[in-house]
């Protein structure tokens, strides 16, 4: 084990860290907006919402990724000129704005279904109990129905925000220089996959780790019900003199 | 030249790519079921590592894992792809030959799928173990049953039936990771698609029949997994 070219290796593939988190985030959050419609076309319990919502879903969810990468990056280009007339060539030519857009799709199916699990775990009674002190509408909506779906989904939610750190390694087959990517550019240079493998691993393990942390704290700030009470400061007057 | 319709050019005909997808789908198919074997069997080892070892054991399972789940499976195809043929090649040299070896493309993807699918499996394998009620391992110790009869007899049934749902889920994944094997050249659905699509310059088309296939593939199986389900409960009581 070269300990010297691994340190090395290292300070190459840190440098895609930025892309691989940019590219993460967008994804995550322009596509928790198209999930959270998703969801909400799910549950209107109107057919014609319904039913295009649950084809998405299975679509995005029943093909591979790298499928829907090549459709948006190469398959679009059949269309060039439509695109071209449309003016939204110049968005769809750039690796990085069809990988954006892949990755959003795809996460907005999957996230899709966890918003649903979470918006139907809200036990109805809250609801009643908030419609008996006259909320209704969005005010309902947002000081019950979604405080107490964020807290249930949280968890699953973070699972799927680590999928996609992982799924942006994809990325690097359109050309992104993210972490995988510069990673297969050092091996196919030097040859080393074992080390390069260790340190670009590694480099995810990290990221992945403070992720999971960080949703961590979230979900404990978000549940103060589940948390032990502090402890009472015993009085050191006594009470009745 | 005139513009094929869409139909001639993923039908079967002289100029149609119908035979060569189907056979991809057939490889795509095939990769995928010995990568979900291979990780099954990685699966019930790490399993047994995490119920039945001791610490040693168990943090290894725990590690393996945590390290699996946690890093893309590209980079673990990669790993595969060019470190196996760097072995290789270090082994050939020891005989002389020299220059590069590639291993093949099949085994290398199904040896990756089953590594990280092994990962998910154990975790599946584990909670299924859970739910096997702790009676029926003692009623089976004491009519005298030894370790490997144990296991095949009354843990290795049970842990499958509760399992399947899991497994369900692995196959999709393996099936969708099945596509990130194209990377290494192996022909499969993607793989053949690209071709096809460069050949013709109608990408769309062909990453879209693509993606009709592998919906077509998950679809059959979804099917074929509940069925399984179904057959495996047969004989319980269900809490309704």
């Amino acid at each position: 084990m070269d300990f010297a070219f691994m340190r090395d290796a290292f300070l190459t593939l840190i440098g895609g860290v930025p892309l691989t988190l940019n590219l993460a985030f967008m994804a995550v959050g322009l596509g928790a907006i198209l999930a959270m419609l998703l969801a909400l076309m799910r549950m209107s319990g109107l057919k014609v919402l319904d039913w295009p919502a649950q084809g998405y879903v299975f679509v995005f969810r029943g093909t591979p990724l790298l499928v829907q990468i090549f459709l948006i990056y190469y398959g679009l280009g059949q269309f060039r000129p439509v695109l071209q007339e449309w003016g939204l060539w110049t968005f769809f030519r750039e690796p990085y704005w069809c990988a954006v857009f892949a990755l959003t799709l795809n996460t907005a199916a999957y996230a899709s279904e966890i918003i649903r699990g979470g918006l139907q775990s809200v036990p109805y009674n809250q609801v009643e109990a908030a419609r008996a002190c006259g909320m209704s509408g969005f005010l309902l909506f947002r000081r019950v129905v979604f405080p107490i779906a964020v807290r249930q989904a949280l968890p699953a939610y973070g699972s799927e925000i680590i999928l996609m750190v992982k799924a942006t390694s994809l990325a690097s087959i359109i050309t992104m220089m993210e972490v995988t990517g510069l990673a297969a550019k050092l091996i196919s240079q030097t040859f080393r996959a074992v080390e390069v493998f260790i340190v670009a691993g590694l480099i995810y393990l990290i990221l992945n780790f403070i992720i999971t942390r960080i949703i961590m704290a979230i979900e404990w700030w978000l549940s103060p019900h589940l948390r032990r009470p502090p402890a009472v400061e015993p009085r050191l007057e006594a009470a009745h003199v | 030249m005139q513009q094929l319709s869409y139909f001639e050019l993923v039908g079967f005909g002289p100029n149609g790519w119908g035979w060569a997808l189907l056979t991809a789908a057939g490889m795509t198919i095939a990769v995928a079921i010995c990568g979900f074997l291979a990780g099954s069997i990685v699966g019930t080892l790490v399993a047994w590592g995490k119920i039945g070892g001791n610490l040693v054991t168990r943090s290894l399972a725990d590690g393996y894992t945590t390290i699996l789940r946690g890093i893309p499976d590209l980079l673990v195809i990669y790993l595969f792809y060019f470190g196996g043929s760097a072995a290789l090649g270090a082994i050939g040299s020891l005989f002389g030959a020299d220059g590069f070896i590639g291993v093949p493309a099949f085994a290398t993807g199904a040896m990756a799928i089953g590594i990280v699918s092994g990962a998910y499996q154990a975790e599946v394998f584990r909670g299924a173990y859970q739910v096997v009620s702790r009676g029926e391992i003692e009623a089976a110790r004491s009519v005298g049953m030894h370790r490997w009869l144990l296991f095949r007899r009354i843990i290795a049934p049970q842990v499958l039936r509760y399992a399947i749902p899991g497994l369900g889920n692995t196959w999709q994944l393996v099936l969708k990771e099945s596509a990130l094997i194209s990377v290494t050249g192996l022909v499969e659905l993607l793989r053949q698609s690209h071709i096809a699509a460069g050949s013709t310059r109608r990408p769309f088309d062909f990453y879209l029949t693509a993606a009709v296939l592998y919906l077509l593939i998950t679809w059959v199986s979804t099917y074929l997994f509940q069925r399984a389900e179904t057959y495996s409960l047969r004989g319980m009581r269900r809490a309704s």
